[in-house]
């Protein structure tokens, strides 16, 4: 058998590709399922915490900065496995798919509300005293005039860091969500080959590749000249 | 000085920040209609006063009455009083991510509840009382800095206000843009506007101002109609200020 032969047999192997592409199939409906659910209440989550915060309550940021540098520091692997295996023990059972559904909603929030923490901090002064002077209030000022260019100055690293956190829905896979990874590493633990995986594989760049591009299409499209 | 009903009462206003005191106790009656000039060195407090008249500082003590209304109590609906107190800015302040005519009416809609229809054509009719009837579908920095600042005025103009405060409002211009800025100004003043203006602009004070203040550490040294305080002031420190400016 030669090299190119055997490359394709561990991981193109037809017969595999034809029985496992259903269970694929349906990872990639698990992941898109719960990649859809972190960018929305992660976002969410992280847009209403920066929008607390400026407030300045001081005991509510204090608590908010201390979630936030928490799942900023943590690694998300930890996390999930904490919950999972741990909230059984104080009465709480959440399926494994909702456990990586919040830790990651969590650890996207914490990253976007630092994004447009630094977004609402870097919107300038006079911005705020032109609203308030023509008696708009704190909050219409924030809705109207300073969210709107906090979001627009965050929206590259937002891009970023909300493609890199909804990858990690592969680390689903430890706790049994049968996520794109789960399905081929299941299947690729029954046949000893590695085709499932390169199957995953694809699975997660057919996924992907769109959001990459779209992300670009946001950040140009959202780009505006400076006066 | 035109004898009209005091529009804005100011009495022994002080402000600090920290221990610098800014203001030291400033006492000065707008009347109606009046356009007053405040000129002084920079750090006299001239900036810090316009804006404890609308309190976007909050003044250490003294009183405020603005239009039969104590402007410092604690009380005070600031939001409803910022409504008939307009503000203009030495860097314009424009929202850039809206049009002029967006500019303009953001409040309108916003503040004083009106619909987007209503809104729009009170804007245009503000923007085309600044010269810029052409301009509504422009982002600010689609806009010279002169435009700028004439879509900030049509901006506090378009509340209807009783009285606008300018403050420095051509200092961030180029020369040869400040003219249509003075333009407008003078435009208002011909409609029986009420200005408080600070402002080193010393041929526009000669020409359009009713009175000129001159500050200096947080106090007024000396005030009255311009032939006096830039021609011919009574006191050395005013007759410094105005030799610099006028060298």
């Amino acid at each position: 058998m030669s090299n190119w032969q055997r490359f394709l047999e561990t991981f193109f192997d037809p017969a595999m590709l034809a029985k496992y592409w259903p269970a694929i199939l349906k990872g990639m409906a698990v992941t898109l399922e719960l990649g859809i659910a972190v960018v929305v209440t992660g976002l969410g989550l992280g847009l209403a915490l920066a929008c607390i915060r400026s407030y300045r309550w001081r005991v509510l940021n204090w608590l908010i900065v201390m979630l936030v540098d928490a799942f900023r520091a943590l690694p998300p692997l930890v996390a999930i496995l904490l919950l999972y295996f741990g909230l059984p023990n104080v009465g709480i059972n959440l399926s494994s798919f909702a456990v990586l559904w919040l830790v990651l909603s969590l650890v996207l929030a914490a990253f976007s509300e630092e994004i447009i923490w630094a977004g609402i901090t870097s919107t300038s002064k006079g911005q705020w005293e032109a609203a308030r002077s023509t008696g708009l209030t704190f909050s219409q000022t924030l809705v109207w005039i300073i969210l709107p260019q906090a979001i627009r100055l965050g929206v590259p690293p937002l891009t970023n860091r909300t493609i890199a956190i909804v990858k990690n829905t592969a680390l689903g896979t430890v706790i049994g969500v049968p996520e794109i990874l789960n399905q081929a590493t299941t299947a690729q633990s029954f046949t000893g080959n590695a085709t499932p995986l390169m199957m995953g594989a694809i699975a997660y760049l057919v996924l992907f590749i769109p959001v990459v591009v779209a992300g670009r299409w946001i950040e140009t499209r959202f780009a505006w000249k400076r006066a | 000085m035109t004898s009209a009903q005091p529009l804005l009462v100011i009495s022994a206003l002080t402000k600090s920040f920290g221990a610098t005191e800014v203001l030291r106790g400033i006492d000065l009656t707008i009347a109606e209609r009046e356009l007053t000039f405040i000129i002084g060195p920079s750090g006299s407090g001239k900036s810090t006063l316009l804006r404890c008249a609308n309190r976007l500082e909050e003044p250490t003590s003294g009183r405020i009455v603005f239009d039969g209304v104590d402007v410092t109590a604690p009380a005070t609906d600031l939001n409803r009083l910022r409504r008939s107190m307009g503000m203009v800015f030495q860097s314009f302040n424009l929202y850039p991510h809206m049009t002029a005519l967006g500019n303009v009416g953001l409040a309108l809609r916003k503040v004083l509840g009106k619909s987007r229809a209503e809104a729009d054509s009170i804007a245009r009719q503000s923007l085309a009382d600044v010269g810029l009837a052409d301009k509504e579908t422009s982002y600010p920095n689609e806009l010279s800095g002169g435009q700028q600042q004439r879509v900030a005025i049509a901006r506090a103009l378009a509340l209807d206000p009783k009285i606008v405060l300018f403050d420095e409002p051509t200092s961030a211009l180029d020369p040869e843009l400040v003219g249509s800025v003075l333009a407008v100004m003078r435009s208002l003043k011909a409609r029986g506007m009420t200005m408080l203006v600070v402002s080193h602009e010393m041929r526009f004070a000669r020409d359009a101002a009713d009175r000129v203040i001159f500050m200096e550490q947080g106090r007024i040294v000396e005030q009255g109609p311009p032939e006096q305080v830039l021609s011919n002031p009574q006191e050395a420190r005013t007759r410094a200020f105005v030799g610099e400016l006028t060298r």
